[in-house]
């Protein structure tokens, strides 16, 4: 499969297509020379690919967070959720497939699983409508939530959602209304919520689901109250100028944890979580083990009170 | 800046502000073209004589023409971090503060007041569009969780009427936390069983809709209000389609079964209070069953006392009937139990 490169990964770009030309030119007689220039050349490619990683653009950030190739939601699950059983529809309207749901087995404990997917090529993506719900999604989440809460399983939320959908039909439905519950049921529920933004956690869309007791972010995911396009047509009634929106708004994990608005950044391996799939779902997977050990033995009003003390704290004490 | 901005822009600031003249005294209804005198409008309570149509009113205002006489008792501004993520746009942050405060003489979008509604005290908070555009940043967040923590406190109904153009941008993503940190306020009223009433105003969009505008007992909604998740532009260009006419209006949204109600401006005091008084009949009957224990404490005249006559007339029952139970129609001897629990039943 051929890499995606971002504009700014030219260098690396480069470098990786030199070293595959050498790699076909070895492949007939095993010449030590051209190991060793591939094995130089890799060792290169290796600290461009340190060197741009580390001091990535809060804009540069908001394009590794929306690559085509990083892991998805699905991805996560398959990975990561041991018999898996999707739930559909939010027994009142219809089925929404930009939330996934379903019951599974997270290292040993039956969770609730709720997250938001992309999609990743054309028909998968029209099929989940880019991961923008509507309200049937967010109120499928509250359904799994109050069943999760029923029998005491945690709830894992993986969001990764440009925001929720505008259009006729969402609106017409409460789309508001549908949000605004969401958070309130995130705020009722008795087990443990953690919640990872995985890539893009757009607005109330995304907090809708990430209302929880543990916020992860993953190292080169953003989340803003607004995407950078939208955030640039309100403030400069131009949405070209999304660059200037997200360098401004400090939406990248490190300023967020900075904030106190999450609770851990997840390090995604060299060059970013699509570079190396299986390593960042062990990594992740590390992570929300250790958030939702925090909450072993508790009693369920504690985790909730908890819950909310930790969003009234936020902003309070800057 | 150099000197001189700072020397002479205020004064200029100074001789604008001046005129509390209005800029014109005469105003055009948007829906029917006609003219008005602006003194007619302000007595009608920002409705348009004729028309009928609901203009946007001032924070202040709004209170002052929903407690009895005008009166009420303003909660006060709670102190935030301000401008958290040092923003700028095409200006700072901080000078649009300024300059919206001294627009406005208000320190944020969210003002809160303790007042009595036809005779029930009662808490309301008002979103003021004209502090820029109501938006729901960490100081009205603030207000909005502090007036209805002082609802708990004092057991009062609370309503809010709501006017929002959404999140502010500038205060990034502590503008998106209040949506949950205002939604841990409404469930404290839900657990105090208080009932929690929104007036949707026009317009009352975004981040504020998708919290706690949308989490109340009971939505009312004024005439041609405009209240939505994502304004009518985004789905324009999202879609790239004419809306229909009277979409997301209060009338829509009453339709499509988001508003309980749509109440002309000049019915809503009226509304709130018969809501109110209903909501707290029983919690009401419960505290009187309460004061009763100490006799001498005068209860202060309320309109719904006329309903439990029966209970306040009654002389304070001896001590044999306290014991025996048999004064209330309650099994249970209510003297015995604490305010917390009888009104938590």
């Amino acid at each position: 499969m051929t890499r995606t490169y971002l504009d700014f990964e030219k260098p690396i770009a480069e470098l990786e297509s030199k070293i595959e030309d050498l790699k076909s030119l070895g492949d007939g007689e095993s010449s030590v020379s051209i190991e060793d220039e591939v094995k130089q050349l890799e060792l290169k490619a290796k600290s461009a690919l340190e060197q741009i990683y580390s001091g990535l653009s809060p804009w540069q950030k908001t394009q590794v967070a929306r690559h085509p190739e990083r892991p998805h939601c699905k991805d996560y699950i398959d990975a990561l959720i041991e018999d898996f059983v999707p739930l559909a529809g939010d027994r009142y309207y219809s089925e929404d497939r930009a939330i996934m749901g379903g019951v599974g087995r997270f290292r040993g404990r039956s969770v609730v699983v709720i997250g938001n997917e992309k999609g990743d090529d054309t028909e998968s993506r029209l099929d989940r409508n880019f991961g923008m719900a509507r309200p049937e999604g967010y109120r499928k989440a509250v359904r799994l939530m109050k069943m999760a809460d029923k029998f005491g399983m945690p709830v894992i939320t993986l969001v990764d959602t440009a925001g929720a959908y505008p259009g006729i039909g969402a609106e017409e439905r409460g789309q508001a209304e549908a949000i605004a519950r969401s958070i309130d049921c995130c705020l009722e529920v008795s087990v443990p919520l953690v919640s990872v933004v995985i890539g893009e956690g757009g607005s109330g869309g995304a907090v809708a689901i990430a209302t929880a007791n543990r916020v992860l972010m993953l190292e080169h995911s953003i989340y803003t109250v607004a995407s950078p396009e939208a955030a640039a047509s309100i403030l400069w009634r131009d949405s070209s100028r999304a660059q200037d929106a997200a360098t401004n708004m400090k939406i990248t994990a490190q300023d967020l944890f900075q904030f106190g608005i999450i609770d851990v950044i997840v390090t995604e391996p060299l060059g970013g979580a699509h570079r190396d799939k299986s390593a960042i779902m062990q990594i992740m997977g590390n992570m929300v083990e250790r958030a939702l050990r925090e909450f072993d033995g508790l009693p369920g009003e504690d985790i909730k009170q908890a819950r909310h003390e930790k969003f009234l704290e936020i902003g309070r004490s800057l | 800046m150099n000197w001189i901005n700072s020397v002479v822009r205020p004064k200029i600031r100074g001789l604008l502000q001046k005129r509390d003249v209005p800029e014109n005294l005469w105003i055009k209804c948007p829906e029917t073209g006609q003219m008005v005198f602006h003194k007619d409008v302000e007595a009608n309570q920002f409705v348009i004589p004729g028309s009928d149509y609901h203009m946007r009113m001032s924070a202040q205002l709004r209170l002052a023409s929903f407690f009895d006489e005008g009166k009420f008792e303003k909660l006060d501004h709670v102190e935030v971090p301000l401008d958290p993520l040092k923003f700028r746009d095409e200006r700072r942050y901080t000078d649009r503060l300024k300059d919206a405060k001294t627009k406005t003489s208000l320190d944020d979008a969210v003002i809160a007041g303790v007042g009595s509604l036809e005779g029930q005290d009662v808490i309301a908070a008002v979103q003021d569009f004209g502090f820029m555009g109501g938006s729901l940043g960490m100081a009205a967040g603030e207000m909005i969780i502090a007036s209805m923590l002082e609802a708990v406190k004092r057991e009062t109904p609370y309503i809010l009427f709501a006017a929002s153009g959404g999140a502010r941008m500038q205060e990034g993503m502590f503008s998106l936390m209040q949506m949950p940190r205002t939604t841990v306020a409404v469930q404290r009223l839900r657990e105090a069983k208080l009932p929690y009433m929104v007036v949707l105003t026009h317009p009352t969009t975004g981040g504020v809709t998708a919290s706690y505008a949308m989490l109340g007992d009971v939505h009312l909604a004024e005439p041609g209000a405009l209240i939505c998740f994502a304004g009518p532009r985004v789905i324009e260009q999202t879609i790239r389609e004419k809306l229909p006419d009277g979409f997301q209006r209060a009338e829509y949204l009453m339709e499509h079964g988001m508003v309980d109600a749509v109440v002309h401006r000049h019915q809503l005091r009226e509304t709130l209070s018969r809501l109110s008084s209903l909501f707290m009949e029983r919690r009401e009957l419960k505290r009187r069953v309460q004061v009763r224990k100490t006799p001498q404490k005068k209860l202060p005249e309320q309109p719904v006392a006329a309903k439990m006559k029966v209970v306040t007339d009654n002389p304070a029952p001896s001590e044999e009937e306290k014991k025996s139970g048999d004064t209330g129609e309650k099994p249970v001897n209510p003297t015995t139990i604490p305010l917390e629990k009888a009104a938590a039943e």
